[in-house]
């Protein structure tokens, strides 16, 4: 009996070592990835160097990938939520028309892109939005009826302003890009992504 | 170079061809077909591969690989990709690979543009300088690495991991792969992480396990219907990062030869059909 809880013992903690060494080579790879892109990149355009520096969320989601720990996930989401600038009119919806122009284009933020040229959503390259548009992307969900099916409530058009704001705040390791904190949209191009989305004539809804 | 270019109408008609094709089936589609889109283009595809504008290039390659050429007025019949000096068969799809010369893996466009430097004569700063195929000209590199691909066709993919610095560039690349970083906070992972993905209607492969992993390998180099133009992996990976909102990776460097390496082992077994057409 005393032996068996011997080797169970020596089981145990072989595995845990093992576990350690595999989670401290890993991150060293990623010091090295990381100390190998700054040494091998250069700015050009408009895509200067400091982009390459990650911060916390980005540092996080690369440990981890796409599941965060549930209390580093809480603490995340909730410092990307606090700073979320909401319109200072208090008004959420802009024009859906103007929205739909800015949800098709994917221009911006690239080293070709030029620094004048207002970015565009990208929305399409990733959602599925109005009936029309039948060249949509798969990597988020289908946004189609998106007010219809939630509902057109103020508190809907808030949290659409703000997960196209900061999409991190509610999902921390999500693929979609934080739209208004990163500055690649306005608050006014912000507002008529949520009328394109909420205005019940909006064909998203249609 | 320019008299070569005029030669292939071939190139404005495949545009042509490929454009019409996209368009009719672009309008045809409902939501759900956008697969069918894709599959269409893969039928294009096999038709053009049939007489594929990147056997031209490969024609150039040899021509460029045979001649006494640089500085030094020397061939690049002697350069080892890995097999053995002047040994083309099989080189294209054992790269990236370690090499005892320099101390370092390379994936095959690198180990060119090193042959290029050691045996020519020619300045690395020179050749990375437009390395990249556009509508002015086709560098040379391009040509090259076109036709000792063009050397591996119907041979398995088989990028070695025999070697530690091997095994170490593949965990550097998944490292690499993973980084997320860059004002929308992407990594190679946010788009070609997962199955059945799609950007508008292009689909996305995932490279992070075999079977899909081979998307990334066959059919480059690729003459790309888009601007008609022959390109490598090494452009590939540069656009990549462009879109992935990214400053600029330095040409042939370590963070492009960990993401071929990673990539390229993930495709290990496949079959490799040579340099092909794309989108």
């Amino acid at each position: 009996m005393k032996k068996r809880v011997i080797i169970w013992t020596g089981v145990v903690t072989a595995a845990f070592a093992a576990g350690c060494a595999t989670t401290a080579n890993q991150a060293n790879y990623e010091a090295e990835a990381a100390a190998m892109i700054q040494r091998d990149f250069h700015a050009r355009g408009i895509a200067s160097m400091d982009r390459l520096k990650q911060d916390e969320l980005q540092l996080a989601c690369t440990k981890h990938r796409t599941q965060l720990p549930a209390d580093l996930e809480r603490r995340v989401a909730a410092a990307q939520l606090a700073a979320i600038k909401l319109p200072a009119d208090g008004k959420l919806m802009g024009d859906w028309k103007r929205g739909q122009r800015i949800a098709g284009s994917g221009r911006g933020m690239t080293w070709s892109d030029k620094p004048e040229v207002p970015s565009g959503g990208s929305c399409y390259n990733c959602h599925q939005l109005s009936p029309q548009q039948t060249s949509f992307g798969t990597l988020g969900p289908s946004l189609r009826n998106f007010g219809k099916l939630r509902g057109y409530t103020p508190e809907m058009q808030k949290y659409a302003y703000q997960r196209i704001y900061n999409s991190k705040a509610f999902t921390p390791c999500s693929t979609m890009p934080r739209f208004g904190t990163s500055g690649t949209l306005t608050e006014a191009q912000i507002k008529d992504l949520v009328a394109y989305l909420m205005d019940p004539e909006s064909p998203v809804n249609k | 170079m320019n008299e070569w270019r005029k030669s292939t109408p071939r190139r404005g008609i495949a545009g042509a061809m490929v454009a019409g094709s996209l368009a009719l089936s672009g309008a045809a589609a409902v939501a759900q077909d956008s697969d069918a889109t894709a599959e269409q283009f893969d039928k294009f595809r096999a038709l053009m591969e049939e007489s594929s504008p990147a056997e031209l290039f490969e024609a150039r390659g040899e021509n460029l690989w045979k001649t006494k050429r640089g500085p030094k007025n020397a061939s690049l019949e002697q350069c080892d990709l890995g097999l053995g000096p002047g040994v083309l068969k099989g080189a294209y799809v054992q790269a990236p690979r370690y090499f005892a010369d320099v101390g370092k893996v390379m994936d095959i466009e690198r180990r060119i543009v090193h042959c290029m430097v050691t045996l020519q004569g020619f300045k690395l700063e020179d050749i990375s300088k437009q390395p990249f195929s556009n509508a002015k000209q086709t560098p040379d590199v391009v040509s090259l690495v076109t036709y000792v691909a063009g050397q591996s066709r119907a041979m398995r993919i088989a990028v070695p991991q025999s070697h530690p610095e091997e095994r170490k560039v593949f965990k550097l690349g998944e490292a690499a792969f993973f980084h997320r970083a860059g004002p929308w906070d992407f990594s190679c992972a946010s788009c070609h992480g997962e199955d059945g993905k799609r950007i508008r209607t292009q689909n996305l492969p995932n490279f992070t396990k075999k079977g899909t992993a081979d998307r990334g390998f066959l059919g480059w180099p690729g003459y790309r219907m888009t601007g008609g133009l022959m390109h490598t992996l090494q452009w590939r990976m540069n656009d990549c990062f462009r879109q992935q909102r990214f400053p600029e990776p330095g040409y042939v460097s370590d963070t492009v030869t960990t993401l071929l390496t990673y990539m390229g082992v993930n495709a290990n077994g496949s079959m490799y059909l040579g340099p092909g057409i794309k989108r």
